[in-house]
Protein backbone atom coordinates (compact mmCIF):
# COMPACT_ATOMS: atom_id res chain seq x y z
CA UNK A 1 0.00 0.00 0.00
CA UNK A 2 1.60 3.05 -1.04
CA UNK A 3 1.57 6.49 1.13
CA UNK A 4 -0.85 8.87 0.46
CA UNK A 5 2.22 11.73 -0.20
CA UNK A 6 3.38 9.30 -3.40
CA UNK A 7 0.12 8.83 -4.97
CA UNK A 8 0.72 11.23 -8.21
CA UNK A 9 -2.27 12.46 -10.44
CA UNK A 10 -2.26 11.56 -14.23
CA UNK A 11 -2.45 14.83 -16.52
CA UNK A 12 -5.98 13.50 -17.22
CA UNK A 13 -7.16 13.69 -13.53
CA UNK A 14 -4.96 16.90 -12.67
CA UNK A 15 -6.84 19.14 -15.44
CA UNK A 16 -10.14 17.61 -14.04
CA UNK A 17 -9.39 18.26 -10.07
CA UNK A 18 -7.83 21.38 -11.00
CA UNK A 19 -11.21 22.29 -13.07
CA UNK A 20 -13.98 20.62 -10.46
CA UNK A 21 -13.42 23.44 -7.60
CA UNK A 22 -14.17 26.28 -10.13
CA UNK A 23 -17.40 24.19 -12.06
CA UNK A 24 -18.69 23.70 -8.39
CA UNK A 25 -18.53 27.30 -7.71
CA UNK A 26 -20.39 28.48 -10.93
CA UNK A 27 -22.85 25.44 -10.30
CA UNK A 28 -23.92 26.06 -6.50
CA UNK A 29 -24.25 30.07 -7.93
CA UNK A 30 -26.65 28.80 -10.52
CA UNK A 31 -28.84 26.50 -8.56
CA UNK A 32 -29.21 29.24 -5.92
CA UNK A 33 -29.71 32.25 -8.35
CA UNK A 34 -32.32 30.22 -10.05
CA UNK A 35 -33.90 29.63 -6.07
CA UNK A 36 -34.16 33.20 -5.62
CA UNK A 37 -35.54 33.68 -9.12
CA UNK A 38 -38.04 30.93 -9.38
CA UNK A 39 -39.28 32.53 -5.52
CA UNK A 40 -39.01 36.54 -6.83
CA UNK A 41 -38.52 36.97 -10.80
CA UNK A 42 -37.25 40.78 -9.83
CA UNK A 43 -34.09 39.25 -7.06
CA UNK A 44 -31.36 41.41 -7.27
CA UNK A 45 -29.06 39.31 -5.10
CA UNK A 46 -27.70 36.86 -7.25
CA UNK A 47 -28.48 38.28 -10.71
CA UNK A 48 -29.24 35.27 -13.68
CA UNK A 49 -26.75 35.01 -16.53
CA UNK A 50 -28.67 37.41 -18.94
CA UNK A 51 -28.67 40.43 -16.53
CA UNK A 52 -24.66 39.52 -15.84
CA UNK A 53 -24.35 39.79 -19.51
CA UNK A 54 -26.62 42.61 -20.21
CA UNK A 55 -24.83 44.61 -17.25
CA UNK A 56 -21.23 43.82 -18.65
CA UNK A 57 -22.71 45.29 -22.01
CA UNK A 58 -24.06 48.38 -20.61
CA UNK A 59 -20.68 49.26 -18.74
CA UNK A 60 -18.33 48.03 -21.54
CA UNK A 61 -19.84 48.89 -24.96
CA UNK A 62 -22.31 51.04 -24.38
CA UNK A 63 -21.75 54.54 -23.91
CA UNK A 64 -22.53 56.46 -20.67
CA UNK A 65 -25.98 58.18 -20.94
CA UNK A 66 -24.69 61.28 -19.10
CA UNK A 67 -21.02 61.30 -20.03
CA UNK A 68 -20.88 59.53 -23.34
CA UNK A 69 -17.53 57.23 -21.65
CA UNK A 70 -17.05 53.66 -21.85
CA UNK A 71 -17.04 53.74 -18.03
CA UNK A 72 -15.94 50.30 -17.36
CA UNK A 73 -12.68 51.28 -19.69
CA UNK A 74 -12.63 54.21 -17.88
CA UNK A 75 -12.57 52.76 -14.69
CA UNK A 76 -9.97 50.04 -15.79
CA UNK A 77 -7.67 52.99 -17.28
CA UNK A 78 -7.85 55.22 -14.44
CA UNK A 79 -7.53 51.86 -11.40
CA UNK A 80 -4.22 50.32 -13.53
CA UNK A 81 -2.40 53.78 -14.05
CA UNK A 82 -2.37 54.25 -10.07
CA UNK A 83 -1.65 50.93 -9.16
CA UNK A 84 1.66 51.18 -11.74
CA UNK A 85 2.35 54.41 -10.65
CA UNK A 86 2.37 53.64 -7.01
CA UNK A 87 4.00 50.29 -7.51
CA UNK A 88 6.82 52.09 -9.91
CA UNK A 89 7.57 54.15 -7.65
CA UNK A 90 7.74 51.87 -4.87
CA UNK A 91 10.04 49.29 -7.22
CA UNK A 92 12.48 52.17 -7.46
CA UNK A 93 12.60 52.84 -3.56
CA UNK A 94 13.10 49.42 -2.90
CA UNK A 95 16.00 49.28 -5.68
CA UNK A 96 17.28 52.52 -3.96
CA UNK A 97 17.15 51.51 -0.33
CA UNK A 98 16.92 47.85 -0.60
CA UNK A 99 20.38 47.58 -2.19
CA UNK A 100 21.32 50.33 -0.14
CA UNK A 101 20.83 49.05 3.31
CA UNK A 102 21.99 45.46 1.81
CA UNK A 103 25.03 46.30 0.64
CA UNK A 104 26.62 49.73 2.11
CA UNK A 105 27.19 49.45 6.28
CA UNK A 106 26.85 53.44 6.34
CA UNK A 107 23.65 53.74 4.36
CA UNK A 108 22.35 50.28 6.30
CA UNK A 109 23.00 51.95 10.02
CA UNK A 110 21.22 55.33 9.04
CA UNK A 111 18.15 54.05 7.21
CA UNK A 112 17.75 50.35 8.55
CA UNK A 113 16.27 51.17 12.23
CA UNK A 114 13.95 53.75 10.57
CA UNK A 115 12.64 51.60 8.02
CA UNK A 116 11.84 48.96 10.57
CA UNK A 117 9.66 51.58 12.37
CA UNK A 118 7.75 52.91 9.38
CA UNK A 119 6.94 49.36 8.04
CA UNK A 120 4.78 49.02 10.87
CA UNK A 121 2.82 52.13 10.44
CA UNK A 122 -0.69 50.73 9.24
CA UNK A 123 -0.68 52.67 5.64
CA UNK A 124 -4.85 52.76 6.08
CA UNK A 125 -4.27 54.95 9.71
CA UNK A 126 -2.58 57.36 7.09
CA UNK A 127 -4.62 57.46 4.47
CA UNK A 128 -6.89 60.48 6.37
CA UNK A 129 -3.13 62.45 6.50
CA UNK A 130 -2.57 61.76 2.89
CA UNK A 131 -6.11 63.08 1.83
CA UNK A 132 -5.17 66.40 3.91
CA UNK A 133 -1.55 66.75 3.06
CA UNK A 134 -2.14 65.77 -1.06
CA UNK A 135 -5.53 66.32 -1.58
CA UNK A 136 -8.15 64.00 -2.98
CA UNK A 137 -7.03 63.78 -6.19
CA UNK A 138 -4.35 61.05 -7.78
CA UNK A 139 -1.08 61.77 -6.02
CA UNK A 140 -2.90 60.93 -2.79
CA UNK A 141 -4.01 56.97 -4.21
CA UNK A 142 -0.53 56.81 -5.48
CA UNK A 143 1.30 57.31 -2.54
CA UNK A 144 -1.11 55.14 -0.55
CA UNK A 145 0.04 52.01 -2.51
CA UNK A 146 3.96 53.52 -2.40
CA UNK A 147 3.73 53.25 0.75
CA UNK A 148 1.81 50.92 1.42
CA UNK A 149 4.14 47.86 -0.49
CA UNK A 150 7.83 49.91 -0.44
CA UNK A 151 8.75 48.95 3.26
CA UNK A 152 7.58 45.37 2.45
CA UNK A 153 9.50 45.15 -0.62
CA UNK A 154 12.83 47.42 0.60
CA UNK A 155 13.23 44.78 3.33
CA UNK A 156 12.65 42.01 1.11
CA UNK A 157 15.18 43.40 -1.07
CA UNK A 158 17.74 44.19 1.15
CA UNK A 159 17.50 40.33 2.84
CA UNK A 160 18.41 39.06 -1.05
CA UNK A 161 21.21 41.61 -1.33
CA UNK A 162 22.19 40.09 2.71
CA UNK A 163 21.96 36.67 1.08
CA UNK A 164 24.27 37.35 -1.39
CA UNK A 165 27.53 35.06 -0.40
CA UNK A 166 30.44 36.92 1.05
CA UNK A 167 32.60 35.09 -1.03
CA UNK A 168 31.23 36.32 -4.13
CA UNK A 169 31.71 40.49 -3.14
CA UNK A 170 34.97 39.55 -2.28
CA UNK A 171 35.82 37.49 -5.82
CA UNK A 172 34.52 40.52 -7.11
CA UNK A 173 36.62 42.93 -5.16
CA UNK A 174 40.03 40.34 -6.29
CA UNK A 175 38.68 41.15 -9.63
CA UNK A 176 39.24 45.02 -9.33
CA UNK A 177 35.56 45.68 -8.87
CA UNK A 178 34.69 49.29 -7.25
CA UNK A 179 31.64 49.21 -5.16
CA UNK A 180 29.61 50.96 -8.21
CA UNK A 181 31.36 48.22 -10.55
CA UNK A 182 30.01 46.04 -7.98
CA UNK A 183 26.12 46.93 -7.33
CA UNK A 184 25.67 46.91 -11.34
CA UNK A 185 27.34 43.59 -12.20
CA UNK A 186 26.77 41.70 -9.30
CA UNK A 187 24.08 42.59 -6.52
CA UNK A 188 21.32 44.22 -9.30
CA UNK A 189 21.45 41.28 -11.76
CA UNK A 190 21.17 38.59 -8.83
CA UNK A 191 18.69 40.46 -6.89
CA UNK A 192 16.10 41.51 -10.18
CA UNK A 193 14.74 38.22 -10.17
CA UNK A 194 13.92 38.34 -6.09
CA UNK A 195 12.54 42.15 -7.12
CA UNK A 196 9.64 40.92 -9.66
CA UNK A 197 9.04 38.47 -7.06
CA UNK A 198 8.76 40.86 -4.81
CA UNK A 199 6.17 42.97 -6.78
CA UNK A 200 4.26 39.91 -7.44
CA UNK A 201 3.53 39.04 -3.97
CA UNK A 202 3.14 42.84 -3.20
CA UNK A 203 0.36 43.19 -6.20
CA UNK A 204 -2.15 41.62 -3.64
CA UNK A 205 -1.77 44.47 -1.02
CA UNK A 206 -1.41 47.17 -3.60
CA UNK A 207 -5.01 46.16 -5.28
CA UNK A 208 -6.50 46.42 -1.63
CA UNK A 209 -4.88 49.84 -1.09
CA UNK A 210 -6.10 50.93 -4.68
CA UNK A 211 -9.17 49.64 -4.41
CA UNK A 212 -9.95 51.35 -0.75
CA UNK A 213 -8.57 54.73 -1.61
CA UNK A 214 -11.22 54.49 -4.24
CA UNK A 215 -13.41 53.20 -2.31
CA UNK A 216 -13.15 56.37 -0.09
CA UNK A 217 -12.63 59.27 -2.80
CA UNK A 218 -12.22 58.89 -6.28
CA UNK A 219 -14.52 59.73 -9.25
CA UNK A 220 -13.43 56.82 -11.50
CA UNK A 221 -11.67 53.71 -10.82
CA UNK A 222 -12.72 50.14 -10.38
CA UNK A 223 -13.20 50.52 -6.42
CA UNK A 224 -14.88 53.49 -7.05
CA UNK A 225 -17.73 51.96 -9.17
CA UNK A 226 -17.88 48.37 -7.04
CA UNK A 227 -18.43 50.96 -4.16
CA UNK A 228 -20.98 53.61 -5.57
CA UNK A 229 -22.75 50.48 -7.23
CA UNK A 230 -23.46 49.01 -3.91
CA UNK A 231 -25.67 51.74 -3.09
CA UNK A 232 -27.82 50.44 -5.72
CA UNK A 233 -27.88 46.74 -4.65
CA UNK A 234 -26.27 46.25 -8.24
CA UNK A 235 -25.49 43.37 -8.17
CA UNK A 236 -25.00 42.41 -11.93
CA UNK A 237 -22.29 45.05 -12.14
CA UNK A 238 -20.50 44.60 -8.81
CA UNK A 239 -20.06 41.08 -9.94
CA UNK A 240 -18.69 41.56 -13.13
CA UNK A 241 -16.16 43.74 -11.74
CA UNK A 242 -14.57 41.68 -9.45
CA UNK A 243 -14.32 39.10 -11.67
CA UNK A 244 -12.22 41.57 -14.30
CA UNK A 245 -10.41 42.97 -10.77
CA UNK A 246 -9.14 39.35 -10.19
CA UNK A 247 -8.53 38.76 -13.61
CA UNK A 248 -6.45 41.80 -14.29
CA UNK A 249 -4.45 40.68 -10.95
CA UNK A 250 -4.22 36.99 -12.21
CA UNK A 251 -2.45 38.23 -15.47
CA UNK A 252 -0.31 40.89 -13.82
CA UNK A 253 1.34 38.13 -11.46
CA UNK A 254 1.70 35.87 -14.64
CA UNK A 255 3.04 38.39 -16.78
CA UNK A 256 5.69 39.19 -14.44
CA UNK A 257 6.13 35.43 -13.87
CA UNK A 258 6.77 35.19 -17.53
CA UNK A 259 9.39 37.97 -17.61
CA UNK A 260 11.44 37.39 -14.90
CA UNK A 261 11.69 33.33 -16.53
CA UNK A 262 12.58 34.82 -19.94
CA UNK A 263 14.93 37.69 -18.21
CA UNK A 264 16.64 35.16 -15.85
CA UNK A 265 17.34 32.32 -17.32
CA UNK A 266 19.92 31.16 -14.50
CA UNK A 267 17.58 31.60 -12.02
CA UNK A 268 15.43 28.95 -12.96
CA UNK A 269 18.51 26.04 -13.80
CA UNK A 270 17.62 22.89 -11.43
CA UNK A 271 20.83 23.26 -9.31
CA UNK A 272 23.31 19.92 -9.86
CA UNK B 1 62.17 49.98 1.33
CA UNK B 2 63.62 47.02 -0.20
CA UNK B 3 61.33 45.16 -1.98
CA UNK B 4 61.62 41.54 -1.39
CA UNK B 5 59.43 39.40 -4.20
CA UNK B 6 57.23 37.20 -2.15
CA UNK B 7 54.94 37.28 0.53
CA UNK B 8 56.10 37.65 4.08
CA UNK B 9 54.65 37.22 6.91
CA UNK B 10 55.84 38.57 10.29
CA UNK B 11 54.95 37.92 13.94
CA UNK B 12 51.56 37.73 13.31
CA UNK B 13 48.78 36.89 15.85
CA UNK B 14 44.94 37.06 15.41
CA UNK B 15 42.74 37.61 18.61
CA UNK B 16 38.88 37.53 18.78
CA UNK B 17 37.38 38.25 21.92
CA UNK B 18 38.11 35.36 24.31
CA UNK B 19 39.51 33.86 21.78
CA UNK B 20 42.99 33.56 20.70
CA UNK B 21 42.92 32.11 16.78
CA UNK B 22 46.74 32.88 15.73
CA UNK B 23 49.98 33.62 17.73
CA UNK B 24 53.10 34.06 16.78
CA UNK B 25 53.23 33.05 12.41
CA UNK B 26 56.15 33.63 10.68
CA UNK B 27 56.18 32.59 6.90
CA UNK B 28 58.18 33.92 3.95
CA UNK B 29 57.27 32.58 1.19
CA UNK B 30 59.69 34.00 -2.31
CA UNK B 31 58.41 34.62 -5.95
CA UNK B 32 56.63 31.28 -7.69
CA UNK B 33 56.74 29.30 -4.58
CA UNK B 34 53.50 27.00 -4.10
CA UNK B 35 52.70 26.94 -0.13
CA UNK B 36 49.81 24.11 0.93
CA UNK B 37 48.94 25.06 4.67
CA UNK B 38 47.16 21.54 6.56
CA UNK B 39 45.97 21.58 9.75
CA UNK B 40 42.91 20.33 12.08
CA UNK B 41 39.69 22.22 11.84
CA UNK B 42 39.21 24.81 13.68
CA UNK B 43 42.90 25.59 13.80
CA UNK B 44 43.26 29.10 11.93
CA UNK B 45 44.28 27.92 8.61
CA UNK B 46 40.77 29.59 7.04
CA UNK B 47 41.38 32.91 9.27
CA UNK B 48 44.68 33.22 7.30
CA UNK B 49 43.43 33.19 4.34
CA UNK B 50 41.15 35.64 5.11
CA UNK B 51 43.84 38.30 6.63
CA UNK B 52 45.83 37.13 3.41
CA UNK B 53 42.70 38.86 1.69
CA UNK B 54 42.40 41.31 3.83
CA UNK B 55 38.77 40.77 4.75
CA UNK B 56 40.65 40.30 8.31
CA UNK B 57 43.34 42.38 9.83
CA UNK B 58 45.85 40.74 12.28
CA UNK B 59 45.97 42.18 15.45
CA UNK B 60 49.53 42.28 15.89
CA UNK B 61 52.25 42.03 13.56
CA UNK B 62 52.72 42.68 9.50
CA UNK B 63 52.04 40.86 6.30
CA UNK B 64 54.10 42.48 3.14
CA UNK B 65 53.25 41.43 -0.19
CA UNK B 66 56.28 42.19 -2.82
CA UNK B 67 57.81 44.50 0.35
CA UNK B 68 55.02 46.37 0.99
CA UNK B 69 52.25 45.95 4.16
CA UNK B 70 48.86 44.78 2.20
CA UNK B 71 46.01 47.03 1.23
CA UNK B 72 43.48 47.10 4.15
CA UNK B 73 41.19 45.41 1.57
CA UNK B 74 40.68 42.99 -1.29
CA UNK B 75 42.71 44.46 -4.34
CA UNK B 76 43.23 42.75 -7.94
CA UNK B 77 46.88 41.87 -6.51
CA UNK B 78 45.20 38.75 -4.70
CA UNK B 79 43.14 36.15 -6.70
CA UNK B 80 41.18 33.75 -4.60
CA UNK B 81 39.44 30.42 -5.50
CA UNK B 82 36.92 29.69 -2.52
CA UNK B 83 35.69 25.69 -2.14
CA UNK B 84 32.30 26.85 -2.97
CA UNK B 85 30.37 30.60 -4.23
CA UNK B 86 33.59 31.26 -6.48
CA UNK B 87 32.04 32.29 -9.94
CA UNK B 88 28.66 34.54 -10.78
CA UNK B 89 25.83 32.17 -11.18
CA UNK B 90 24.16 34.69 -13.32
CA UNK B 91 26.82 35.01 -15.85
CA UNK B 92 27.83 32.50 -18.35
CA UNK B 93 31.06 30.87 -18.26
CA UNK B 94 32.84 33.45 -20.74
CA UNK B 95 31.90 36.48 -19.16
CA UNK B 96 32.41 34.94 -15.76
CA UNK B 97 36.11 34.73 -17.29
CA UNK B 98 35.80 38.43 -18.89
CA UNK B 99 35.10 39.57 -15.53
CA UNK B 100 38.36 40.91 -14.41
CA UNK B 101 39.24 42.56 -17.54
CA UNK B 102 35.41 44.64 -17.94
CA UNK B 103 36.57 45.69 -13.95
CA UNK B 104 39.79 46.80 -14.71
CA UNK B 105 39.19 48.35 -18.11
CA UNK B 106 35.19 50.19 -17.99
CA UNK B 107 35.83 51.91 -15.00
CA UNK B 108 31.68 53.35 -15.22
CA UNK B 109 29.83 50.71 -16.89
CA UNK B 110 31.90 47.63 -15.50
CA UNK B 111 31.32 46.35 -19.19
CA UNK B 112 33.80 46.64 -22.21
CA UNK B 113 32.51 46.97 -25.68
CA UNK B 114 33.75 47.36 -29.06
CA UNK B 115 37.53 46.41 -30.00
CA UNK B 116 38.37 46.58 -26.20
CA UNK B 117 35.98 43.47 -25.77
CA UNK B 118 36.81 41.78 -28.92
CA UNK B 119 40.52 42.02 -27.92
CA UNK B 120 39.42 40.25 -23.70
CA UNK B 121 37.44 37.92 -25.83
CA UNK B 122 40.32 36.51 -27.50
CA UNK B 123 42.19 36.50 -24.09
CA UNK B 124 39.42 35.10 -22.59
CA UNK B 125 38.58 32.10 -24.77
CA UNK B 126 42.82 31.43 -24.31
CA UNK B 127 42.41 30.99 -20.75
CA UNK B 128 39.17 28.78 -21.30
CA UNK B 129 40.67 26.64 -23.80
CA UNK B 130 44.16 26.25 -21.19
CA UNK B 131 41.20 24.67 -18.50
CA UNK B 132 38.98 23.08 -20.91
CA UNK B 133 36.28 24.79 -20.95
CA UNK B 134 35.87 26.18 -24.41
CA UNK B 135 32.82 24.34 -25.03
CA UNK B 136 31.33 25.17 -22.42
CA UNK B 137 31.79 28.76 -23.33
CA UNK B 138 27.59 30.04 -23.08
CA UNK B 139 26.74 27.89 -20.28
CA UNK B 140 25.63 29.20 -16.96
CA UNK B 141 27.88 28.23 -14.01
CA UNK B 142 24.63 25.80 -12.61
CA UNK B 143 24.57 23.83 -15.76
CA UNK B 144 28.67 22.67 -14.89
CA UNK B 145 29.83 19.60 -12.67
CA UNK B 146 31.41 20.45 -9.98
CA UNK B 147 34.91 20.52 -11.29
CA UNK B 148 33.87 22.36 -14.26
CA UNK B 149 33.03 25.55 -11.58
CA UNK B 150 35.94 24.40 -10.15
CA UNK B 151 38.14 25.33 -13.35
CA UNK B 152 36.16 28.25 -14.57
CA UNK B 153 36.75 29.82 -10.86
CA UNK B 154 40.69 29.12 -11.49
CA UNK B 155 40.36 30.83 -14.75
CA UNK B 156 38.89 33.77 -13.85
CA UNK B 157 40.71 34.33 -10.85
CA UNK B 158 44.12 34.10 -13.52
CA UNK B 159 42.67 36.09 -15.45
CA UNK B 160 44.19 39.36 -14.31
CA UNK B 161 47.46 37.88 -13.41
CA UNK B 162 47.42 38.16 -9.54
CA UNK B 163 51.17 38.20 -7.55
CA UNK B 164 49.38 36.02 -5.19
CA UNK B 165 46.71 33.07 -5.99
CA UNK B 166 45.06 31.98 -2.60
CA UNK B 167 42.84 29.01 -2.33
CA UNK B 168 40.49 27.53 0.14
CA UNK B 169 40.35 24.34 0.12
CA UNK B 170 39.48 24.57 -3.80
CA UNK B 171 38.96 20.83 -4.49
CA UNK B 172 37.37 19.92 -1.12
CA UNK B 173 34.07 18.82 -2.57
CA UNK B 174 35.01 17.07 -5.63
CA UNK B 175 35.25 13.62 -6.26
CA UNK B 176 38.81 11.42 -6.24
CA UNK B 177 38.88 11.28 -10.01
CA UNK B 178 37.91 14.97 -10.81
CA UNK B 179 40.40 16.22 -8.33
CA UNK B 180 43.42 14.42 -9.57
CA UNK B 181 42.96 15.72 -12.99
CA UNK B 182 42.29 19.28 -11.21
CA UNK B 183 45.68 18.51 -9.86
CA UNK B 184 47.53 17.83 -12.57
CA UNK B 185 46.14 21.55 -14.50
CA UNK B 186 46.82 23.65 -11.79
CA UNK B 187 50.25 22.12 -11.59
CA UNK B 188 50.98 22.97 -15.76
CA UNK B 189 49.33 26.55 -14.79
CA UNK B 190 51.33 27.37 -11.86
CA UNK B 191 54.77 26.16 -13.80
CA UNK B 192 53.54 27.96 -16.71
CA UNK B 193 52.33 31.46 -15.15
CA UNK B 194 55.37 31.34 -12.20
CA UNK B 195 52.83 32.38 -9.52
CA UNK B 196 52.97 32.70 -5.98
CA UNK B 197 50.65 30.01 -4.64
CA UNK B 198 48.75 29.58 -1.10
CA UNK B 199 46.51 26.65 -1.07
CA UNK B 200 44.73 25.92 2.22
CA UNK B 201 43.61 21.90 2.46
CA UNK B 202 43.01 19.34 4.92
CA UNK B 203 43.88 16.39 2.55
CA UNK B 204 47.50 16.14 3.50
CA UNK B 205 47.89 14.04 -0.20
CA UNK B 206 47.02 16.64 -2.03
CA UNK B 207 49.34 18.99 -0.20
CA UNK B 208 52.38 17.29 -0.18
CA UNK B 209 51.56 16.42 -4.56
CA UNK B 210 51.18 19.75 -4.90
CA UNK B 211 52.95 21.94 -2.82
CA UNK B 212 56.85 23.40 -2.77
CA UNK B 213 56.28 24.08 1.08
CA UNK B 214 54.09 22.35 3.53
CA UNK B 215 53.27 24.56 6.52
CA UNK B 216 51.07 22.88 8.89
CA UNK B 217 49.21 25.06 11.66
CA UNK B 218 48.58 23.39 14.96
CA UNK B 219 47.80 24.76 18.93
CA UNK B 220 51.11 24.00 20.74
CA UNK B 221 49.89 25.08 24.14
CA UNK B 222 46.03 24.13 25.46
CA UNK B 223 45.36 25.07 28.86
CA UNK B 224 42.10 22.89 29.35
CA UNK B 225 40.75 25.75 31.67
CA UNK B 226 40.73 28.52 29.19
CA UNK B 227 40.48 26.87 26.35
CA UNK B 228 40.74 30.40 24.25
CA UNK B 229 43.83 30.91 25.59
CA UNK B 230 46.79 29.76 23.24
CA UNK B 231 46.32 30.56 19.48
CA UNK B 232 48.18 28.14 16.56
CA UNK B 233 50.84 28.59 14.74
CA UNK B 234 52.92 27.48 12.28
CA UNK B 235 54.17 23.79 13.93
CA UNK B 236 56.25 22.56 10.52
CA UNK B 237 57.25 24.12 7.53
CA UNK B 238 58.38 21.29 5.24
CA UNK B 239 60.25 21.99 1.81
CA UNK B 240 59.13 19.08 -0.59
CA UNK B 241 61.99 17.96 -2.63
CA UNK B 242 60.89 19.72 -6.28
CA UNK B 243 62.38 22.52 -8.26
CA UNK B 244 60.57 25.51 -7.73
CA UNK B 245 60.21 27.47 -10.71
CA UNK B 246 61.18 31.40 -11.94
Amino acid sequence: MKRLINHLPTRAAKILLGTAPFAIAIAAYAVSSGLRHAANASDKLLPGVGALASAIVRMGFTPDMRTGDYLLWVDTWASLRRLGLGLISATLLALGFGVGTGLIPYVRAAFAPFIAIVSMIPPMAVLPILFISFGLGELSKIVLITIGVAPFMIRDLSLRVDEIPTELLVKAQTLGASTWQIVLRVVLPQVLPRLIDAIRLSLGPAWLFLISAEAIAATDGLGFRIFLMRRYLAMDVILPYVAWVTFLAFMMDRALGAVSRRSFPWAVIPAR
Amino acid sequence: MSAKPGLHVKNVWMEYPGQMVLERVNLDLPQGEFCAVVGPSGCGKTTFLRMLLSIERPTRGEILLDGAPLPPEPRADRGVVFQRYSVFPHMRVIDNVLLGLDFTGARFSGRLFGAARRRALEQAETLLEAVGLLPARDKFPAQLSGGMQQRLALAQALMLKPRLLLLDEPFGALDPGTKSAMHALLKDLWRERQMTVLMVTHDLSEAFSLGTRVVAFDRLRVDPQAPGAYGATVTFDIKVHRKVVG
